[in-house]
């Protein structure tokens, strides 16, 4: 399952390392961030919990960047 | 002189930012929270050290001992005023093992000419007012990224937010996921056509600028299909949805634009892969210079060590060597020209097709739909021995079984309702044409070979198209003649690739090669293949493939009927008319919003000066950071002179980028 969140974050470089962050969390098959359209779009591995995975995508990425938001 | 220069600079940054701040009380100015915190904190640091610079060490000098000390504490302050998101930023990349980015750079630059200066109690000035520079092009380069952004999202701000839902004789506005298939919605004048469906009461001109980039509105009435995303201008209309709002026109294209510059160009990958050598590669380098010249002086030549001097260059090697100007500008570059591609009816899936789409040097047709109408009209009747409208009438209830674009253009040609009772014992006769009863008459319809067959003289037809010879109880009647026709701007188009740089322009068809070379001499196309197969299509672009340089790229043009194995095969698969064809948008690497082939060309020229702005940048940014970084190592260069190359560059390449969602013009 696909989804696109729409994100806040400053720089490029910041995106980055939010969507290297989201990738590495569990239960996330795919993730991209697109900087210039503010979007995150994740895929979701089989059977899970988009709303938990997301809290859990929020938190580490917050970890790497503190000023990123992503709206749920 | 010097120091006029520095307090002059001081005083201009502090005016700069004042003025942007009242700019930023304006709510159309856009700027955001942060931004407008970042001015205050520009504003303030500014204007402290104006002051200090003013009192000047001497002020300080008269407080005894602890002068210094108090002096040293003030402008630390003002550091901490500046740059303290900056330390925090670059700690975190160093706690999560990611150490080397711009942050790391600027923290170690700044704080370390800081610890020169308080060494030797002399110029903080200079750390404190790279960090100043240094957050001034930051704050620009955010603004103008911002504001680029927003442009470009308005560009595409085709998303409808509602749909009116007739519910016991009232408007309701309801969310457009929520609408099923079958439902009648009404669109009033003014409001977004917010999912596809069929007119069922009501007429009205749409404006499908925001898809198609044509400006000329689109007059529909009843019975007319209308996609989602259009602009309902005079009437109100009620339709009828033919598909839920996540398979509509709009959904899909919102879809594609969003996830358009995740697929990552090769300029692309090479700045991240270049940032991430190089960072680290600069950092090494400017270590070496710190320690290996004073080492070699007092080992090799016996002279005094200069740690200081080469401490400072290295330093200033840093500062110069942050790659913010390549790693903003290039992405940016990018998303511009795909934005501006929109904007003009041009949907690129990503970055790389864009720079594929510059490189192409072949472009390959298929005929029918994309050069030619994809309409078959009756263009003439000839010889008939009865009324025109008589033999077609009989032609088209002859044919009236088939949904092949042939009956249906005779059909149209007829204008009448058939009466299909009047027909009986049709058979179809693959590759010749149909045979039937016609109230009680035996018709024949179909081309030589039928008449061959049937035994029956025929003239044959001079004119170019596909000929039905009509004969009735045996009788020869006439032939009707139906071709295709081409777009007028079709010719303009093959003239307009060729002046954008295509080398090499090749049609192919399914039709007879009298019909083929006819077409493609009147439109100056270089090569023809003629009586294709769809299958045959993929082979010969195959064979296209093979014969081109390794750099030089083909792409495809269809209008996404059967050819979809075809778009995927070519390096780029370019997909006209395609709205409303999902078939195609999703095989299709480049789908243009409409089916006017002189958009072909366009694409062509955004891409091209979308990359030849991309290397702009990319040679200007490095080679002027490659001279800087030269500068500095000699020690031609101060630490301001850093932070200007770096602070200028960066500007200069993120004005250059966004010139590239300007292609109105092209």
């Amino acid at each position: 399952m696909k989804k696109t969140y729409r994100i806040d974050v400053d720089c490029a470089n910041c995106a980055n390392k939010m969507e290297e962050a989201a990738r590495k969390t569990a239960g996330v098959a795919a993730a991209t961030v697109n900087f210039m359209a503010l979007k995150m779009i994740v895929e979701f591995d089989e059977g899970q919990d988009p709303r938990a995975v997301m809290e859990q995508v929020r938190k580490n990425c917050k970890r790497v960047e503190d000023d990123c938001e992503i709206f749920l | 002189m010097q120091e006029i220069l520095e307090t002059s600079l001081l005083a201009a940054v502090a005016v700069l930012a004042a003025v942007l701040r009242i700019i930023g009380q304006r709510p159309k100015s856009g700027m955001t929270k942060k931004q407008k915190v970042m001015l205050w904190r520009i504003l303030a640091a500014s204007l402290v050290l104006l002051a200090l610079q003013a009192l000047g060490a001497a002020a300080f000098g008269r407080l005894g001992p602890a002068g210094r000390w108090v002096r040293l504490a003030c402008y630390l302050a003002d550091y901490a005023v500046i740059g303290h998101d900056i330390l925090k930023k670059a700690f975190r990349g160093i706690r999560n093992g990611q150490v080397f980015d711009e942050n790391f750079l600027m923290a170690v630059a700044t704080i370390g000419a800081l610890a020169l200066a308080v060494y030797e109690d002399g110029d903080y000035l200079e750390s404190i007012a790279v960090m100043l520079f240094y957050q001034v092009g930051e704050w620009f380069q955010s603004y103008a990224v911002g504001r680029s952004r927003r442009n470009i999202s308005d560009l595409m701000d085709i998303r409808p937010d509602y749909a009116n839902v007739e519910q016991d004789g009232r408007l309701e506005r309801v969310d457009p996921d929520e609408v099923a298939v079958g439902t009648v919605i009404v669109v009033q004048p003014g409001e977004k056509v917010p999912i596809d469906g069929v007119v069922t009461e009501g007429s009205s001109a749409l404006n499908t600028a925001a898809l198609t980039g044509e400006s000329l509105p689109r007059d529909v009435g009843e019975g007319d299909e209308i996609i989602s995303g259009c602009i309902n201008m005079t009437g109100v209309l009620k339709l009828r949805t033919t598909k839920e709002f996540g398979e509509s026109t709009v959904s899909k294209i919102l879809d594609l634009v969003e996830n358009a510059s995740s697929r990552k160009s090769k300029s692309e990958d090479f700045i991240s892969r270049f940032a991430r050598i190089y960072t680290p590669a600069v950092c090494g380098a400017a270590l070496a210079l710190a320690i290996l010249p004073p080492l070699v002086r007092v080992l090799g030549m016996g002279l005094d060590a200069g740690w200081e001097t080469w401490i400072y260059r290295a330093l200033t090697f840093l500062v110069a060597s942050c790659p913010c100007a390549l790693v903003i500008s290039i992405p940016l570059s990018f998303f511009a020209g795909i934005g501006g591609a929109s904007k003009a009816g041009v949907l690129v899936k990503g970055s790389n097709y864009l720079e594929l789409l510059s490189r192409t040097r072949t472009v390959v047709f298929d005929k029918t739909g994309t050069l030619t109408r994809g309409v078959f009209e009756v263009s003439g009747i000839h010889h008939s021995q009865l009324e025109d409208g008589e033999l077609l009438e009989y032609a088209a209830l002859a044919e009236s079984a088939s949904s092949h674009p042939i009956s249906r253009s005779l059909q149209r040609a007829c204008g009448k309702e058939l009466d299909r009772s009047r027909v009986a014992d049709i058979r179809e006769i693959g590759g010749e044409g149909v045979t039937a009863a016609v109230d009680g008459h035996a018709v024949a319809a179909g081309n030589d070979k039928l008449m061959d067959r049937l035994g029956i003289p025929y003239v044959p037809c001079r004119g170019v198209g596909t000929i039905i010879h009509m004969a009735i109880d045996g009788q020869y009647m006439g032939h009707i003649l139906i071709s295709d026709v081409v777009k007028p701007t079709s010719k303009q188009a093959i003239r307009a690739l060729k002046a954008a740089g295509v080398r090499r322009t090749v049609m192919l068809t399914g039709d007879a090669g009298a019909v083929a070379e006819h077409v493609a001499a009147e439109l100056g196309v270089d090569q023809v293949y003629s009586q294709l197969l769809p299958a045959d299509k993929v082979e010969k672009v195959e064979a296209l493939l093979a014969g081109q340089g390794e750099r030089e790229k083909l792409a495809f043009v269809g209008d996404g009927i059967n050819d979809a194995p075809v778009l995927s095969r070519a390096d780029i698969g370019i997909a006209m008319g395609a709205l409303g064809s999902d078939a195609a948008i999703e095989a299709a690497d480049v789908v243009l919003m409409d089916d006017d082939p002189m958009k072909i060309a366009k694409a062509i020229k955004i891409s091209r000066k979308c990359l030849g702005i991309v290397y702009q940048n990319i040679v200007f940014a490095i080679g002027i950071k490659l001279a800087c970084l030269l500068l500095v190592a000699l020690g031609l260069a101060s630490m301001w002179l850093a932070v200007f190359a770096d602070v200028g560059v960066m500007i200069l390449a993120v004005l250059n980028a966004i010139r590239a969602l300007f292609v109105k013009d092209l």
